[in-house]
């Protein structure tokens, strides 16, 4: 795997990452339970569209076949995708939504946080950049996860049922890859299982100060989106996300 | 100091040009004006998220589905700003959400019709943003400070929403002859929406004697409708796009685009809950209050115990 493969590869994770996170985040619209709410979620979602139009940007110009961040994003089936099972899973209710978002932030926080010490340029500057946005938005999630965790009884079981429901979905953040090997090896990227150990740290922390519990998944972790093989979600998020152009391949937008 | 004189001093302080503050002495129906007139603002632009949010998920480039969900946040925060505005003259949001979910309360008629495809999105921006900035900047004129400063503020996002809106139908009109016919349907399905959306024509106007006198409103309905036809007519020719009103012309003399008939019979059929999506609008409105209600008990209950928690500490 060359150098430019193994980029190209990361650049994906990260966009697709970002744009499908941003498409569930979207669906929110006009749904929350306070405007506020409508609002925070929104700028979360816009932030993630922003960095996925970067990534992908750049993933085309690595890629070298002239593909723009909206050919990457809409012309790509399925099993092109590179995104994390995780943020593709269904907004449910707003603990899920919650769960899945914060789980989401810590991650990406402290990848961002490896990332700035890249020795490449665009991803240097990608999570200077980023890691502003996302500070919000992990400061954001973690205050719900506490103000639901340690609400009501009943908020208490809906995010205990989120955090059960998506914890299997945690594993597969981290899982490395050749393409991993080969940027570590350039000083591109931080390890995962680097991050795995501060991510544990950090979510079981605020897991147990919501008075909520870890799951035991006795050892279960779903894998797959490395290799392309996603959940029935994300087949359904593709349709309705890339209908129009897919259905004018002549137009322009 | 007896009503009657309370009321000329506040009539000539309005005829003088001041504006009135949170807080001061006003007559009663003065109040309940603004408040109508505030909350329904406040509703709409809240409702109006829903006909956009409809397509977030199906923006064809990921620059337009930015700038839509910006779009949709702005008018999120519209919302926020004319309630807050609309609390200033000792109402609740929550009591005005209740009206809005109750179905008591009403809201631009025009978030009633449904966005069947993209172009409807250039078309709303384009149109229905139009006709707000045209009616907003006239109530940026009116006489309470607070909703005046809140029109001055919210006109110059509308504006950005109205370019935003135009660009979108003016590329679609340039592309491909199916994006072609796609932005003049949603200009035929949306003109006269637009068109009755700034409100009944004068002479069937109740509330406005009044409303004039206070200066809630400085200009009437149809001069505010003149306004933005004018405005938009030219942009529609530039735009290689036709309005669908065959008599539609332009008066040499008066310098003015004449528009022919308004049908005003499908305007109240709306108003009184048979549009295509009255029913939709509300039940979105209500299960996203009634879905969200022990979002905001937890929140409610977190910080009464947060707050309990630092009285033990003191
Ligand atoms: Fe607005
Ligand atoms: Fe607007």
């Amino acid at each position: 795997m060359t150098k430019e493969e193994a980029l190209y590869e990361f650049l994906i994770r990260l966009g697709d990452n970002a744009l499908i996170l941003g498409q569930r985040l979207g669906e929110w619209c006009g749904k929350a339970h306070q405007l506020e709410s409508d609002i925070a979620l929104t700028n979360v979602a816009l932030d993630q569209i922003g960095q996925a139009r970067l990534l992908l940007t750049e993933a085309g110009r690595i890629e070298g076949k002239g593909r723009t961040e909206d050919d990457l994003a809409y012309m790509r089936g399925e099993m092109d995708f590179r995104n994390n099972l995780l943020v593709e899973q269904d907004n449910g209710d707003f603990a899920h939504t919650i769960v899945r978002q914060y789980i989401f932030d810590v991650f990406q926080y402290h990848l961002l946080k490896g990332l700035q010490k890249s020795s490449n340029d665009f991803l240097k500057a990608y999570a200077d950049k980023s890691i502003k946005e996302v500070t919000y938005h992990r400061s954001l999630s973690h205050d719900w996860m506490l103000r639901l965790g340690d609400g009501t009884e009943l908020s208490h079981q809906k995010m205990q049922d989120a955090l059960d429901d998506l914890w299997e979905y945690t594993g597969e953040l981290f899982e490395m890859t050749e393409a991993d090997d080969v940027l570590i090896a350039e000083g591109m990227i931080p390890k995962l299982s680097d991050i795995k150990k501060i991510w544990e740290e950090e979510v079981e922390a605020t897991i147990q100060e919501a008075t909520l519990k870890v799951p035991d998944t006795l050892g279960f972790m779903a894998y797959g989106s490395r290799k392309g093989i996603h959940s029935e979600y994300l087949g359904y998020i593709l349709a309705e996300m890339q209908v129009l152009p897919r259905s004018m391949p002549d137009a322009k937008w | 100091m007896d009503i009657a004189e309370k009321e000329k001093q506040f009539q000539d302080k309005i005829d003088s040009g001041q504006k009135i503050e949170a807080k001061e002495w006003v007559p009663e129906n003065y109040r309940k004006q603004l408040i109508r007139m505030i909350s329904q603002h406040a509703h709409s632009e809240i409702v109006g998220m829903l006909p956009e949010g409809n397509w977030i998920t199906r923006a064809p480039s990921l620059r337009r589905k930015a700038v839509l969900l910006a779009k949709i946040q702005d008018e999120a925060g519209h919302g926020l700003y004319l309630y807050s505005a609309a609390e200033t003259l000792g109402v609740e949001r929550g009591e005005l959400i209740d009206q809005l979910i109750t179905g008591k309360a009403k809201y631009s008629s025009i978030f009633n019709y449904p966005t069947l495809t993209w172009a409807d999105i250039g078309a709303i921006g384009w149109l229905v943003d139009g006709a707000a900035i045209v009616n907003q900047t006239m109530l940026a004129r009116g006489s309470y400070g607070p909703y005046s400063r809140a029109m001055v503020r919210i006109c110059k996002e509308e504006s950005f929403h109205n370019r935003q809106g135009y660009e979108l139908l003016y590329d679609l009109a340039q592309g491909t002859p199916e994006q072609k016919a796609m932005a003049q349907d949603a200009l035929n399905r949306w003109w006269w929406p637009s068109i009755q959306m700034l409100g009944p024509s004068d002479a069937d106007s109740k509330n406005s004697g009044e409303t004039m006198r206070w200066r809630i409103k400085v200009e009437s309905n149809d001069t505010v409708r003149q306004r933005f036809i004018d405005r938009t007519v030219p942009q529609a020719e530039a735009a290689g796009l036709t309005i669908p009103d065959p008599d539609l012309k332009f008066n040499e003399e008066t310098g003015h685009w004449e528009i022919g008939e308004i049908d005003w019979t499908e305007f109240y059929q709306v108003i009184k809950g048979y549009g295509p999506c009255n029913k939709k609008r509300l039940r979105a409105r209500q299960e996203a209050e009634h879905e969200g209600e022990w979002v905001r008990e937890a929140a409610k209950v977190y910080a009464e115990k947060q707050a309990a928690k630092k009285t033990k500490a003191a």
